[in-house]
């Protein structure tokens, strides 16, 4: 039985029968009829966040965390530019998430009305799809639409603009099963003469290298990944954004690779014989100068988007399709062929791999009187044991946290890696702690990054999110003073945090727990201490080595064989 | 090695869905030389032609980040076939005086157009062809005598019994 309802108590009942079960927002004027609606229904749990761009970012935390789509909600103009730079946050990293933004009435559009803007033409780089729902009677199947796009394909943010009066006008209600759009019809099986082609490159490799991503995590991917990897027994390096869909802690892992990569993960890349490439971008960060790139690899690349293919390198097989569809058939294929693992203990590929393993180039100072950040993570990590998911802010505190907590398990470790925003940590943090209450969330963080969506503290006391905030404190900008250090001779232009507040009173002030740490020996109590805190935020200000830098390192316009590491007087530039 | 292609699209015919291929050339810094767009006999769909050039690689790209247009229905390369292409251009030419009124009507019948308004100074000329015929013919006329050009941009469809349907 179908019934009249208004716009607002569609938008409320639609929500609710797509099984959403957080909204993250902000009110304001545009949405009042939506916000009345709000106060009255049960369907689903609304958070109100302290800026729109911290919804955005928890919304986003939220479908990292779960695979979910994260929704927001918020006001027109200042709502819906603060949303910005959340949903290119989103865009970039393939985050589905769906974002309702107020526009001013049908009639007041392009008027240049209060609290009006072109949402469409300023999302519309940022986002996978846009609508503007003109019409009431439009809104209940946009909306089904703007969860199937954002959901499905490669994932990534919807926005759907809608404007006041449409929530204030009456149609029946229907909420679609399903939708079919003519325009939109991801591929998600892969080729299976391609699959055949990659498969005999693989079994025949010499020296292969698997190169995964950020899409098998987004695809659910990870426990075929895991089998492809053992049936193999081949190197396997994870992407930033790609870290615990393979297990951290597996001797067959090798580490982070890139621009803040390990050794053997870069040079392993550098001298393979066939990469395989698996929900992986190429991005500029992991590839170094394209030039020197793989030179002698023929490469395999399996990803749902096909403008992702050839797109930085040109591949020898690509295959179109979802990560998880293609990898569960190669699979079979190899159970098929009876192929044997490589054995690590007698393979001469392994056995080079071991030796730039023994280089150990994730090693510092552990006699410092400083406190360092690499022994903070660790710290925490065994505190933690290694269980904890783990955001983060931008910067040296994110690579270090992706290079030394070892992630066993996807969706554990939520950060900005496309876009690279700093403030994503503590609300992405929030998402993450609402989808699971009683897990241990981390938000690795540094002085500067902090600052930046500190307001959401608040957001954290309202629902008692009781999250860790570890704040790698060195009173710089460390990753902008590292590049001046190394590239503009040591003049650090702005990087450097004047008139920082006392942040231990700054958590007090937000009714949460703050701790400062200043000694190396007092890390790891002061770690069990505030994680032992089960209903408390903690920020704990560890005052750190302000020279640390982050190692190994590729400086721009290098190969992926020329890394700079610590205590290595080479030059940089 | 630069080359040109003629891309035709078929687009949901949408608000908005235009300015998505738009800024997808100017975001990603793709040359765009024209582009043409009109609903189709079926109301809901739009046909787009579009010229555009750049490397092998480049018009891969291209056409994959169109396709990649949750509004683009359909997409065919018409360099990968055969195809006809058609551009027409109204073309305001000074034409004062027996003489020059003459000069340039032969031109018209030379390049196939046709004059579609007349004033005692002025022909306002109709002329349909693929871009090199009409380059020709604004060459051909003195620059001095141009008074207004007006073109269509490219229009493509395939060769044969092949079409390209939503």
């Amino acid at each position: 039985m179908s019934e009249n309802l208004r716009g607002a108590e569609i938008l409320c009942r639609a929500l609710a029968d797509e099984g959403v079960e957080y909204v993250f927002g902000y009110p304001g004027g545009a949405v009042l009829h939506i916000y009345d609606e709000v106060f009255k229904q049960d369907g689903f749990k609304h958070v109100l966040v302290r800026h729109e761009q911290g919804a955005t970012h928890a919304a986003d935390g939220y479908a990292r965390a779960t695979g979910k789509p994260g929704v927001v909600l918020v006001t027109s103009g200042p709502g819906a530019t603060n949303c910005v730079t959340g949903i290119a946050t989103a865009y970039m990293d393939s985050i589905p998430m769906v974002v309702f933004t107020g526009q001013v009435s049908t009639a007041l559009i392009g008027n240049d009305a209060f609290q009006e803007v072109d949402c469409i033409g300023i999302t519309r780089p940022c986002v996978k799809h846009n609508f503007l729902v003109e019409r009431v009677e439009d809104l209940a199947v946009t909306i089904k639409k703007a969860f199937y796009v954002a959901s499905s394909g490669r994932p990534g943010p919807v926005v759907v603009d809608i404007p006041k009066d449409v929530t204030a006008n009456v149609t029946e209600y229907h909420y679609p099963e399903s939708v079919d759009m003519r325009s939109y019809k991801p591929t998600t099986k892969g080729h299976p003469g391609q699959i055949k082609k990659a498969l005999q490159l693989i079994e025949n490799a010499r020296k292969p290298m698997i190169y995964s991503g950020g899409g098998v995590i987004l695809d659910g991917a990870s426990e075929q990944l895991t089998e492809f990897g053992r049936l193999l027994g081949y190197p396997i390096t994870n992407t930033l954004m790609g870290l615990g869909a393979f297990p951290g802690t597996d001797p067959q892992f090798v580490g982070m690779l890139g621009m803040h990569g390990t050794y053997e993960a870069n040079m392993a890349m550098h001298h393979c014989d066939v990469l395989v490439a698996i929900g992986a971008r190429f991005d500029d960060r992991v590839t170094g100068d394209l030039g020197k790139f793989c030179p002698d690899a023929k490469i395999v690349h399996i990803d749902i988007d096909p403008s992702s293919i050839s797109k930085n390198v040109p591949v020898d097989v690509p295959i179109v399709g979802s990560v998880g569809n293609v990898l569960t058939e190669l699979n079979r294929l190899l159970r098929a062929d009876d192929f044997k693992a490589v054995d690590r203990a007698d393979d001469p590929w392994w056995q080079q791999i071991n030796e730039w393993r023994r280089l150990d180039c994730l090693k510092y100072d552990t006699d410092s009187e400083f406190i360092k950040p690499q022994g903070v993570i660790e710290s925490m990590y065994r505190v933690t044991n290694g269980d904890a998911f783990v955001t983060s802010d931008v910067g040296q505190h994110q690579m270090w946290a992706a290079q030394y907590y070892k992630f066993d398990k996807p969706r554990r470790w939520i950060n900005s890696g496309g876009l690279g925003t700093m403030g994503f940590g503590l609300p992405a943090a929030m998402g993450v702690q609402f989808a699971h209450p009683d897990s241990t969330v981390a938000c690795v963080t540094g002085e500067a990054s902090l600052v930046m969506c500190i307001q959401e503290l608040s957001t954290c006391l309202q629902y008692d999110l009781p999250i860790k905030m570890i704040s790698l404190n060195n009173r710089y900008m460390g990753m902008v003073r590292q590049w001046q250090e190394f590239f503009y001779e040591s003049r650090y232009s702005h990087s450097y945090m004047d008139a920082l507040p006392d942040f231990v009173k700054l958590a007090e002030s937000f009714g949460h727990v703050g701790m400062r740490i200043e000694k190396p020996g007092d890390v790891d109590d002061a770690l069990a201490e505030a994680f032992a805190m089960k209903d408390r935020l903690v920020l704990m200000d560890f005052v750190t080595d302000q020279r640390e830098n982050v190692y190994p390192m590729i400086a721009a316009g290098k190969g992926q064989h020329e890394m700079h590491l610590a205590g290595d007087d080479r030059e940089l530039a | 090695m630069s080359e040109r292609h003629t891309i035709a699209i078929l687009l949901e015919n949408e608000a908005g869905a235009l300015s998505r291929v738009a800024g997808l050339f100017s975001a990603r810094a793709y040359n765009i030389e024209s582009l043409s767009v009109a609903p189709t006999e079926d109301p809901t769909v739009s046909r787009l032609t579009l010229v555009t050039s750049g490397s092998p690689e480049i018009i891969e790209q291209i056409t994959k980040q169109l396709n990649k247009l949750v509004d683009v229905i359909r997409l065919v390369d018409l360099n990968e076939g055969r195809s006809i292409e058609r551009e027409l251009m109204l073309i305001k030419v000074r034409a004062a005086g027996g003489e020059q009124r003459e000069e340039i009507k032969r031109l018209i019948d030379i390049f196939g157009g046709r004059v579609v308004d007349v004033t005692e100074s002025t022909y306002t000329v109709e002329l349909i062809g693929d871009g090199d015929k009409l380059n020709a013919f604004i060459e051909t006329v003195s620059p001095k005598r141009i008074l207004e050009v007006v073109r269509s941009g490219v229009l493509g469809i395939l060769r044969g019994t092949k079409a390209m349907r939503a």
